[in-house]
């Protein structure tokens, strides 16, 4: 009897046990072991040497590049989630439009996120190349002489950024789901009172989606330190490394020019960043989060009340 | 809501303008893969083409063993697919309808490990399936997915905590055992949920590049992505190959996308709240 209770205790764990090994030998395992990677000389041929701090000194004093690459990635980041989240946010507004054929439209805004960074890269490669690229044609119809975009250093970064700008389509799925699930009856009453369209978008929209905001404002800063993929194969960190982005560097220092301890300690200044800017966003978010639960459930009590308890 | 026309038609318009930016690339990509060279790359340039060369695709094809790749790319696929689906739906379970000691705990362990980037662990994990023996076999890409992966776990469990509790109350009655619960009521019922993780991975993977960039050598190991990101490299000038292969990869998730586009949504709308 005592046997049995003792394995109907053991049921749930094991049930969770896939992850647990998994989690200890493909997260935390190496997760650890970088850090400790990270105060060593290791080559990927020879054996380790114990060198203290001396990977991060040598980062932020005598390495000129990684200076460089964190702010190419700051910079793309500080362009580049905003821009997405605006474009994101309209094409959610523009889809929970109730008009005829909508969803076709949803369809075809999210098609390109389900395609691989490798054909991403050799599509907007080929459009955008300088000498028979189409988008310099059809700027050309309009009077404007485009610039060579891949081999200009200072439209380069433009290019990767309108070239991932193309994957916006799952933020956009993220708005409008949380959109759709406003009740209607609140804009009926807006309406009744004579708010308009920009004044409804702004008063009642914006402030209810601030935590979905909020998420994508995150999950977007985590994944601009990470692009790798779209920069590797369409600029290669060129022309003259302007789109060398950090996570390149890093990716490059470990498996191009085998420094394994050195990339490690790049990786792991990566994760602080992240987690300062996580951190920050986080702190700010007091000022400019609205959860219904705060805010009196002005709208959405009810139906989302599920939201509050499960967060 | 009633609109007027105006309103109606403004909407329309933008609509049409966001849809050519994100279809256009395509359709122009289309056309031209039909093309020869000297007109792909011609001044100024053409919609259609002159003639419809359908053999661009099968000399594209042969041009490397894409068959190869094509065949490791659904291996992987495949492989990692059923592990997910399978270990995610487990471990969600486990979170999602039992109580026990340090459950809390571990699931906000099981939510912060998605804060972390893979550019932090890849390096050890190269050396571990180095040390493993793993390195140049697909094994590195297809065994850690049968370990589960935090956010589909996580997917899953939302799904599941809907679930009134009565559920199992009777089939226990019965004199069903945990697992026996587990796999014939709840797999079932979780079927939607098990799609959208399934579809999710399958895109994933098929598009992966840096995994097996990192953990492939040979080509004869190699996966469609990492083919034709190989392929890109060594004929850059010609492009109308690398546009035959671009479409086929394309293809296979766009249609899976398509059949499965609910539970996407569905799911997309659950995962947040």
């Amino acid at each position: 009897m005592k046997q049995k209770r003792i394995s109907r205790k053991a049921i749930p764990y094991l049930f969770i046990l896939p992850w647990i090994i998994g989690f200890l030998v493909f997260t935390i395992g190496p997760l650890i072991f970088s850090l400790v990677m990270s105060f060593f000389d290791w080559p990927l041929a020879a054996d380790p040497k114990f060198v203290g701090f001396g990977n991060y000194i040598e980062m932020f004093t005598s390495d000129k590049q990684f200076s460089k690459s964190l702010i190419i990635s700051l910079k793309y980041a500080a362009i580049f989630v905003p821009l997405n989240m605006i474009i994101a946010l309209f094409l959610a507004m523009l889809i929970t439009q109730p008009v005829r054929g909508v969803k076709i439209f949803r369809t075809i805004f999210y098609i390109p996120t389900v395609i691989s960074g490798v054909a991403v890269s050799i599509l907007w490669g080929w459009i955008l190349n300088g000498d028979y690229g189409v988008l310099n044609y059809l700027l050309s119809l309009l009077g404007i002489e485009g610039p060579k975009w891949l081999v200009d250093p200072a439209w380069a970064i433009l290019a990767v950024i309108i070239a991932s700008a193309f994957g916006v389509g799952s933020m956009m799925l993220i708005f409008y789901t949380d959109i759709k699930n406003i009740p209607i009856d609140v804009y009926e009453a807006a309406t009744i009172d004579g708010a308009n369209p920009a004044r409804q978008f702004f008063s009642i929209t914006l402030p209810i989606i601030t935590p979905t905001i909020l998420f994508n404002l995150i999950t977007s800063i985590i994944s601009s330190f990470q692009q790798v993929t779209l920069v590797m194969l369409l600029t290669g960190g060129g022309p003259l490394k302007s789109t060398y982005f950090y996570g390149l560097y890093t990716y490059n220092n470990a498996f191009k020019h085998h420094k394994l301890g050195y990339a490690s300690a790049n990786a792991w200044v990566m994760f602080l960043i992240i987690l300062v800017l996580t951190a920050l966003v986080f702190k700010s978010s007091s000022a400019w989060v609205f959860y219904e639960s705060e805010a009196g459930g002005v709208a959405k009590k009810g139906k989302k009340s599920k939201r509050g308890g499960k967060r | 809501m009633k609109m007027s026309k105006i309103s109606k038609t403004i909407i329309y318009i933008l609509l049409g303008i966001m849809a050519l930016y994100f279809l256009s690339p395509f359709v122009y990509m289309l056309f031209t893969a039909f093309k020869t060279e000297a007109e792909a790359v011609a001044y100024p340039p053409k919609l259609f083409p002159a003639k419809w060369l359908w053999q661009n695709f099968a000399d594209a094809w042969n041009a490397q063993p894409f068959g190869t790749f094509l065949w490791n790319s659904l291996l992987v696929t495949v492989g990692t697919t059923l592990g997910q689906v399978i270990s995610c739906s487990l471990v969600a379970y486990g979170f999602a309808r039992f109580n026990f000691k340090g459950k809390n705990v571990l699931f906000m362990v099981l939510l912060s490990t998605m804060m972390i980037p893979w550019d932090v662990t890849m390096i050890p994990q190269y050396m571990e399936f180095k040390m493993f023996g793993w390195i140049n076999t697909l094994k590195p890409l297809i065994i850690p997915a049968w370990f589960g992966s935090a956010y589909y776990i996580f997917l899953m469990r939302q799904f599941l905590m809907g679930i009134p509790k009565d559920f199992e109350e009777a089939a226990r009655i019965d004199g069903a055992n945990a697992f026996q619960i587990y796999w014939k009521i709840f797999m079932p019922i979780l079927k939607p949920s098990l799609i959208l993780v399934g579809v999710l991975n399958m895109i994933s993977v098929w598009n992966d590049y840096l995994g097996p960039l990192i953990f492939l050598q040979d080509r004869s190991k190699y996966t469609l992505a990492l083919g034709l990101a190989a392929f890109k490299g060594v004929h850059e000038t010609q492009i109308i190959p690398m546009l035959c292969i671009t479409i086929i990869m394309i293809i296979p998730p766009i249609i899976i996308f398509i059949i499965a586009q609910k539970y996407i949504v569905e799911g997309t709308s659950g995962s947040i709240k």
